[in-house]
């Protein structure tokens, strides 16, 4: 089943709400998906810095002696902001390659889930409120979030491939669905270099969309390419650094309800996730249509 | 005249309440406040009742209903009035997928518009969309009929069996076995009775419409069991 949410504000004062107002929203979905549960939301940034969000396979991990390590490397001060599992690292722009070398020979212990100016990804397994609260998601401030909530069906659960997955900088994809040749798909990437690391078929979906990108296409272009070749019934809700995206396959089977307001526009898998946000009761709430793409970004 | 508030007295205690009417019960008018999405709102009622629900309904709205007129003032969400054997549903909003599926009977309304497959399976019931349909509606519906005063998505009636369809508006495209017939005299009073029935009499003129139905290349057709749809 899965459940998946996005909110996008058009109103800055409400920027401070942002995450308050999607952890009500990912609570609601937990229903839909009880397994397991991660969202990205895009805070602040500047265009000096990029930002890694690092997860670690145990809470005990020391982020502030990996920190220590990057800033050797870089040869300037990394801060860290630590949440959970998870840490932030904020590092200078050009010295990411740097960054990512250090972080990668720690092996598995670590793992690089988000990448760019003002995103950050976030995930764990366990019921969706409760992952939210480890977090602190009520207390995030941004522009715009996307999150996603499991019910494990095809694949295991863990956080490795757990959606949002990040295609690219300040770039990452939620689904609901399932892919039918997400397997024919993974090998064709696979010859055009990319890796995987699980069975997921998010990760397929996830990597085409990188894929198609690095081929030069817009993100609306490389979402209408999906339409071709993605077989199977999905529901995409992709976020990128200035707003967030919807596709639907053409046959349109998951569901998909949206709410707009002059504050901000909503996506959630049911309109119980939205029955939370201000002003609810007045809002232009639909359906997106089957087979097409639509964008919110800010001017 | 009961005020039922879905914040306050649980939705299991509510539907409970509902199926336990007893026969010839005065309390005859629900009102349902704060429905806030929530399934599987008056599903499975058999009682010649009134609920009133202010609000959207998720998904399963009037589910199986037999006997009562459930109206919706607001949107309703996935399989609304689903299998609904007899009475009447009325949505005020936009309904989503799947409105009125496998219906036996009754007569479901929808303001608003109603997105994909719209009467799916529909095995009597009446549905009529005053705005328009989504794709794939009236996919393999067997009887009863589909009145849409808007357009239709794509694939009308596809693999249809011996369900009337009635489109004022564009049909962007036939599904598998669907083809357009001419509207007769018969036709247009039967179509006209449905207008009446939701209110659109004298409203609406039915040869505005044009009529659609199975092809009958599909299935095992045969005319001497013609009666038995």
């Amino acid at each position: 089943m899965c459940g998946i949410v996005g909110l996008f504000l058009k109103n800055k004062a409400l920027e401070p709400k942002l995450g308050s107002m999607m952890s009500g929203m990912l609570a609601t979905m937990c229903d839909r998906g009880p397994d397991s549960a991660g969202f990205a939301v895009y805070g602040s940034g500047d265009s000096s810095h990029v930002k890694l969000t690092v997860r670690a396979m145990s809470c005990a991990f020391d982020f502030a002696s990996l920190a220590r390590r990057l800033s050797e490397a870089i040869g300037s001060p990394v801060p860290v902001e630590i949440r959970d599992s998870h840490g932030v690292f904020t590092i200078p722009e050009g010295a990411e390659q740097t960054a990512r070398k250090t972080i990668e020979g720690l092996g598995d212990d670590v793992r690089i889930v988000g990448l760019g100016t003002r995103m950050e990804i976030y995930k764990e397994v366990g019921r969706p409120d409760t992952v939210a609260k480890r977090f602190h998601l009520e207390n995030m401030a941004g522009s715009h979030g996307i999150a996603h909530t499991r019910m494990a069906t095809d694949f295991a659960v863990t956080t490795t491939g757990a959606p949002p997955i990040y295609t690219g900088r300040d770039q990452c994809l939620v689904h609901n669905g399932s892919l039918s040749n997400h397997n024919a798909l993974r090998r064709q990437l696979k010859r055009r270099g990319l890796s995987f690391e699980t069975e997921n078929d998010t990760e397929v979906a996830a990597g085409y969309l990188t894929w198609r990108l690095s081929e030069g296409d817009s993100l609306g272009d490389a979402l209408k390419h999906s339409l071709d070749d993605l077989d199977g019934f999905y529901t995409f809700v992709v976020g990128t650094e200035d707003g967030f995206g919807v596709l639907r396959d053409p046959i349109a089977c998951k569901p998909a309800v949206m709410a707009e307001t002059d504050d901000y526009v909503a996506f959630g898998s049911e309109y119980r996730a939205l029955v939370g946000l201000p002003g609810i009761e007045k809002a232009h709430v639909w359906e997106p249509k089957p087979a097409t793409v639509y964008f919110w970004e800010r001017h | 005249m009961p005020t039922i508030d879905l914040e306050v007295t649980s939705l299991r205690e509510f539907n409970q309440m509902l199926h336990d009417l007893a026969e010839g019960t005065n309390d005859t008018y629900f009102r349902v406040v704060n429905p806030r999405g929530r399934h599987a709102i008056a599903a499975g009622v058999d009682a010649p009742i009134t609920v009133e629900i202010d609000g959207n309904a998720g998904y399963y709205c009037a589910g199986m209903n037999k006997r009562a007129n459930i109206i919706i003032n607001g949107s309703a969400g996935v399989g609304v009035a689903e299998n609904m054997m007899s009475g009447r549903v009325h949505v005020k909003g936009d309904a989503s997928a799947s409105a009125g599926a496998t219906g036996c009977g009754g007569l479901l309304v929808i303001d608003g518009n109603a997105a994909s497959r719209c009467g799916i399976s529909a095995r009597g019931v009446d549905i009529l969309v005053k705005g328009s349909v989504g794709h794939m509606s009236a996919f393999m519906a067997q009887a009863g009929s589909l009145v849409v005063l808007g357009d239709t998505g794509d694939a009308l009636g596809d693999s249809l069996y011996e369900a009337r369809l009635f489109v004022r508006g564009k049909v962007n495209s036939l599904g598998s076995d669907c083809v357009e017939k001419p509207l007769r005299d018969e036709h247009k009073q039967a179509l006209g009775k449905l207008l009446k029935g939701a209110g659109l009499d004298g409203q609406v003129d039915p040869s505005e419409f044009r009529r659609y139905g199975s092809a009958r290349q599909l299935y095992h057709f045969h005319m001497d069991n013609l009666g038995a749809y």
